[in-house]
């Protein structure tokens, strides 16, 4: 069970770095996951009193605070006109309404979940982060930090540049945590495809071999998917084995890239 | 610790631990309407307002309902009486043990969509589990609800 | 369409507690009991199998706030069961509150008693235990005659000849059957010769098990659970405890779901024995992970089937083998496994000429079964009616044509359902009705949506029984009290179903008054009549019976007060639902009156008790077609519509019988499609969590319709049979035959996943 010695709600994003530097310490997304660990936290970092839930367009995108609830990514209006509503697609699926509105977008990256269907959107989109120590950085590569970073992740940001986006994802039953999880967006003629539940934490794929490039048809989605699928690493776990995600990694692929010409 | 914060309504100050769950806190409070069914956020069951949002009280600390109006059940009777009438009227309460929480998202759902379809009702409610009902008579009654309010406003 | 022979009875009327429960008032156990009490908790193994050899606790014990650690050197050493049936039970007597031997991952260590859940759970991990760790029995193939033995001890023991012996892991056994099936057989022009399987499904009803105890004012035993057999309860915790039956005093509050699970004493054990030991207010609630993995939950089967036929279709012969895995306790497991064949092969008596049906329950190093909706008829009707399908598919008749041509109908014998009458039967009408309604004859052809998708249907039959014949008691007492209202005690426990409801209808029916002039009480071992409990689809068919009975038998004892109030004698008066009239017309007094009168001067009683018990258990029988959509490229199915049409005899509430026909069809989907049951080497549970195993939503049911064709059924009240369990046996057939039309695959292992879907579609097999 997890136990907490002291609760604080820092006034600057300093003081709450500051207190996240102790090893028992930890910060507080949507307390969903944390909850259910056995562990002892020292203080837990309330981060609700730094003016992190908002939403906002700027130059550079959309900048998406760390405390934006899952809830709120999904019925932000603007979000999902520039998503094609693939951000509401990502989420729509977490457990319940409720959830969702604890659930917190900071809280869903910081975990680069094998599970996670924030992070494989987010990778997709091609969105950058910003660590109140460490800066801005591509979201890709705050994937690959250590878990033992002792920074706070303040921010996402989508980039401004126009892009088309097709989220998908596979599940055993509605709610449950997916299976396998796509995401492919078209960007400045690029594509970028996240898989993610593989059931590691998503990557990103490009297609490197221009499969795509002479235009989405039925035959290049399938040599797109077919090659997504053989360079993808999966593995098993109770909900399925790697073969099975394999399988279901071609076809989602497939099922995006069409669903993406349809879109364009 | 101490928090303040308004519980149906009536400013309250209390000495919480700092990992007392809002669950248990306003259980400890007389709000019994809110239950537990699970330990891992999954079924919806201890849905309260908080600040008028639906949110999981197994998953929220009352550390950090300090300074927020939190509402359960007990708080809002007369709201929740209007619509749980019909539910009634199809049997589909059954053993009752969801159905709190199932009536708070309700509340949540009407608020936020006052007239919504089918689809709408399913995809809202869909983090309140009910092993009893399968769910129809539910919807049912939540549709004779809508249905009865448009008579009446027409 | 109500029958117009009942004014109360058959009418949608609101569940008297109904309001109440969705407005959140406190009415269950951990609202109605004081939180000041000793937190218990109980220490579980992390082994399948091992022998305990020390706990050391000195450490624990000083946790601050905690009162007492017991282990196995501290409880009675008396064996006895934890299942709820009627003594002698059936279930072999293997337990012990704490036993030095533990048998599954997570079965009971130590119990931890303290001031508070803080103290307790610190408390726990702190208690050393050195285990011997033994080799597990896991695969409940190799569990007969298997030399490691689940309970080798030499003080188990069996009270009744169920074929139990714990020398060959054996928890029953049996053979039976009538004719000669092996040579129908080999008669047949065709022979279906498969085996099914069906796993240990988890009841998870939403509250979790949970107890609450205390000594009274009179030095007794109070016991507030939430159980379905308050009497049961009692029985089997004074056996526990070694103690007197007439020092403990059970009473359920309202109870948030059970569906067999609460049949079994699993939490009450626990705190009783702090009480009793301590003297002290004790309460234990099950953590969800307890419940997934020290409940007491459907037992697994194996079924092999042979079913023989005719080119034409005629059914002549059946042979059901089954395999039940009762885990480490013997709950249930002598007699859920007689339902696997008793209650699907009378589906099909109309041409069978020989039955054959032998099963054998086996103990192993996993979670103890128990009961849980369906109970054993649930897993043989998978088997039974997937077979029928399969030999209408290789006859390439029509499923329903099959049926039709086979079902069973009113005013047979059926030889394998104990040579019981089927009194009342409209199994004919709802497989018509049904066809109808559900529009079978557009459904069933595969049609291609596109993108990879196809629709199509499915469909199964099921039966059940209505209380256990000759063996369940139900009893009621009906009272009038001051203003001409009356009481009903009852024992039986209602658990959401709406038991209270519909027996209050029975009585205003009976009683010729409305049902908001009966007041329902129940269930409570002292002041309840004596009641087997809310199980075995009884409660509606014989309590509703004692219900009955004891109206007519109060209207008796009212007419002989009102008599004596007129003058006249009783021969000359009565009953006019609100008072007693004179035949002659001299006079009537009102119900307010006699109530005034019976408790001033009065000798005779203005109450009566019935109890009921009935020498037949008549089948309610219902017919499920589903329609799904599958995408023969994930393997995923979607179930799009459900129609259900029920013959429960007369439906006593409609509604409520709606409901939980909605309900049941809803958990078998779970069971169909979703609630995987998975063992780490080590037998360990990994599906410990509702966030791992995964009840269907309301996003993953359909659209569900339900219709009733009742038959009437003359030896029930009112006509009516059971409904309560019947529900949940269609949904895994259906869902498997359906599954079969699209992909030319048949799935005989529940459930069937997307990924056993999908490797179907791919390389031909299940």
């Amino acid at each position: 069970m997890l136990t907490i010695g002291r609760y604080s709600r820092p006034e600057s994003l300093d003081e709450a770095y500051a207190l996240c530097q102790k090893k028992n310490n930890v910060v507080l997304g949507g307390m969903l996951w944390l909850k259910m660990q056995h562990r002892r936290v020292g203080t837990a970092i309330d981060l609700s009193g730094l003016g992190l839930d908002q939403i906002e367009q700027t130059a550079d995108g959309w900048r998406i605070g760390a405390m934006v609830s899952l809830r709120a990514l999904e019925t932000h209006a603007g979000l999902n006109a520039a998503t094609g509503g693939a951000m509401a697609d990502s989420v729509r699926h977490i457990v319940g309404v409720q959830f969702r509105n604890c659930a917190t977008v900071g809280g869903s990256l910081w975990g680069r979940f094998g599970f996670s269907d924030v992070l494989t959107l987010f990778l997709a989109l091609g969105a950058t982060v910003t660590l109140h120590h460490a800066g801005e950085m591509p979201l890709a590569d705050f994937a690959a930090l250590p878990r033992t970073t002792r920074d706070i992740l303040t921010h996402v940001t989508i980039p401004a540049a126009p892009q088309r986006v097709v989220y998908l994802s596979q599940r055993n039953i509605s709610t449950d945590f997916p299976v396998l999880t796509v995401a492919l967006s078209a960007r400045d003629g690029a594509y970028t495809c996240a898989v993610g539940a593989r059931p590691m934490p998503a990557v990103c794929f490009a297609d490197d071999k221009g499969l795509l490039s002479p235009g989405i048809t039925a035959d290049s989605a399938r040599a797109f998917a077919a090659d997504v699928a053989s360079r993808a690493v999966l593995g098993g776990n109770l909900r399925a084995g790697a073969d099975y995600r394999r399988a279901i990694c071609e076809v989602l692929v497939r099922r995006a890239a069409l669903a993406l010409n349809k879109e364009g | 610790m101490e928090i303040k914060l308004t519980l149906n309504g009536k400013p309250l100050t209390a000495s919480v631990e700092a990992d007392t769950l809002l669950i248990d806190f306003v259980r400890a409070h007389g709000c019994y309407s809110v239950k537990r069914g699970c330990e891992t956020a999954n079924c919806g069951l201890c849905t309260v307002l908080l600040d008028g949002t639906p949110v999981l009280s197994c998953s929220v600390l009352a550390a950090r309902a300090d300074g927020h109006h939190v509402q359960t059940l007990e708080g809002l009777q007369d709201e929740a009486a209007d619509f749980a009438a019909f539910i009634a009227d199809q049997g589909a309460e059954q053993c009752g043990f969801c159905n709190p929480g199932f009536v708070m998202n309700t509340v949540a759902l009407l608020r936020e969509i006052p007239d919504p379809t089918d689809d709408q009702i399913r995809a809202y409610l869909a983090g309140n589990l009910c092993r009893c009902s399968g769910y129809e008579g539910q919807l049912r009654g939540i549709r004779n609800y809508l249905d009865s309010r448009k008579e009446a406003q027409a | 369409m109500s029958d117009t022979r009942f004014r109360v009875v058959n009418q949608p009327v609101r569940k008297k507690d109904a309001m109440q429960l969705l407005l959140g008032k406190p009415a269950y156990v951990d609202d109605v009991t004081p939180h000041d009490c000793l937190v218990v908790k109980v220490l579980r193994s992390p082994h399948a199998h091992a022998l305990i050899e020390s706990i050391d606790s000195t450490i624990a014990a000083k946790v601050p706030g905690i009162v007492a650690i017991y282990t196995w050197q501290d409880v009675p050493r008396r064996r006895f069961t934890t299942a709820g049936q009627t003594y002698p039970e059936p279930s072999p007597y293997d337990r012990l509150i704490l036993d030095r031997r533990v048998r599954f991952v997570g079965d009971a260590v130590a119990i931890v008693a303290g001031e508070s859940e803080q103290a307790v759970d610190r408390a726990l991990p702190l208690i050393k235990v050195q285990y011997q760790v033994l080799e597990p029995v896991l695969d409940f193939h190799t569990a007969k005659d298997n030399p490691i033995l689940v309970h080798p001890e030499d003080d188990w023991q069996a009270l009744c000849p169920v074929g139990a012996d714990n020398r060959r892991n054996l928890c029953a056994s049996e053979a039976c059957g009538d004719g000669d099936v092996d040579a129908v057989l080999a008669d047949c022009d065709v022979v279906v010769d498969q085996v099914y399987r069906t796993q240990a499904c988890q009841q998870a009803m939403m509250e979790t098990f949970r107890t609450y105890t205390e000594i009274d004012a009179f030095g007794r035993l109070h016991i507030v659970s939430s159980t379905q057999i308050v009497f049961h309860v009692r029985r089997i915790i004074a056996n526990a405890l070694d103690i007197p039956k007439s020092k403990i005093h059970v009473e359920k509050p309202r109870i948030g779901g059970g569906f067999g699970a609460k049949q079994t004493v699993v939490a009450e054990l626990y705190p009783a024995f702090v009480t009793w030991t301590t003297g002290r207010p004790a309460k234990m609630i099950y953590s969800r992970e307890e419940c997934q993995t020290a409940g007491s939950p459907r037992h697994e089967m194996e079924m092999h089937v042979r079913v023989g036929a005719n080119k034409d279709g005629k059914i002549r012969a059946m042979d059901v083998y089954t395999l039940s895995n009762s885990g480490a306790y013997s709950e249930h497991g002598p007699t859920t496994v007689g339902l696997s064949g008793h209650k699907s092969i009378p589906l099909y008596t109309t041409g069978l000429e020989a039955f054959r049906f032998v099963y054998d329950v086996v103990y192993t190093n996993l979670q103890a079964a128990g009961a849980y909706r369906g109970y054993g008829a649930t897993q043989g009707i998978f088997a039974v009616e997937s077979a029928v399908s399969e030999l209408a598919e290789r006859l390439g008749i029509d499923p329903i044509t099959i049926r039709e041509r086979n079902m069973v109908r009113e005013g047979q014998i059926m030889p394998a359902y104990f040579n019981e009458p089927n009194n009342a039967c409209a199994l004919d009408r709802c497989m018509t009705r049904c066809r109808e309604l559900f529009g079978w004859d557009q459904k069933y052809p595969v049609r291609d949506m596109g993108n990879g998708k196809i629709r199509t249907a499915g469909m199964a039959m099921a039966m059940q029984g209505s209380g256990i014949s000759s063996l369940d008691v139900g009893s009621a007492t009906i009272k009038l009290g001051d203003d001409g209202c009356y009481n009903l005690m009852i024992g039986a426990a209602d658990m959401g179903t709406g038991c209270d409801t519909i027996l209050a209808q029975m009585a205003a029916e009976r009683l010729d008054c409305s049902i908001d002039d009966i007041a329902v009480f129940g269930a409570d071992s002292d002041a309840s009549p004596y009641d087997s409990g809310s199980y075995a689809s009884s409660t509606t068919y014989v309590t509703g019976k004692a219900v009955e009975k004891a109206c007519d038998q109060l209207k008796q004892n009212l007419c002989a007060i009102a008599a004596g109030m007129l003058s006249c004698p009783v021969e000359n008066v009565t009953f006019t639902g609100r008072g007693v009239r004179a035949l002659d017309g001299a006079g009537e007094v009102s119900l307010a009156d006699i109530a005034t009168k019976s408790m001033c001067g009065n000798t005779i009683a203005a109450q009566a008790t019935a109890s009921h018990t009935s020498p037949v258990s008549p089948p309610p029988y219902m017919v499920g077609m589903v329609e799904i959509e599958l995408d023969t490229e994930t393997g995923q199915v979607d179930v799009l519509d459900y129609v259900a049409v029920v013959d429960c005899g007369t439906p006593v509430n409609p509604n409520l019988a709606r409901v939980q026909t909605e309900g049941g069809i809803v958990q078998g989907i779970g069971m169909a499609l979703y609630e995987t049951v998975t063992y780490e080497p080590t037998g360990r549970i990994m599906e410990n969590s509702l966030m791992q195993y995964k009840l269907p939503t309301r996003l993953d049911m359909g659209k569900l319709r339900v219709e009733f064709e009742p038959s009437y059924e003359p030896t029930g009240p009112f006509g009516a049979k059971s409904i309560g369990e019947l529900v949940i046996n269609t949904p895994s057939p259906a869902l498997a035959h359906a599954i079969a039309h699209a992909t030319g695959v048949w799935h005989r292992s529940l459930p069937i996943t997307p990924e056993k879907v999908l490797r179907g579609i791919r390389h031909g097999q299940g």
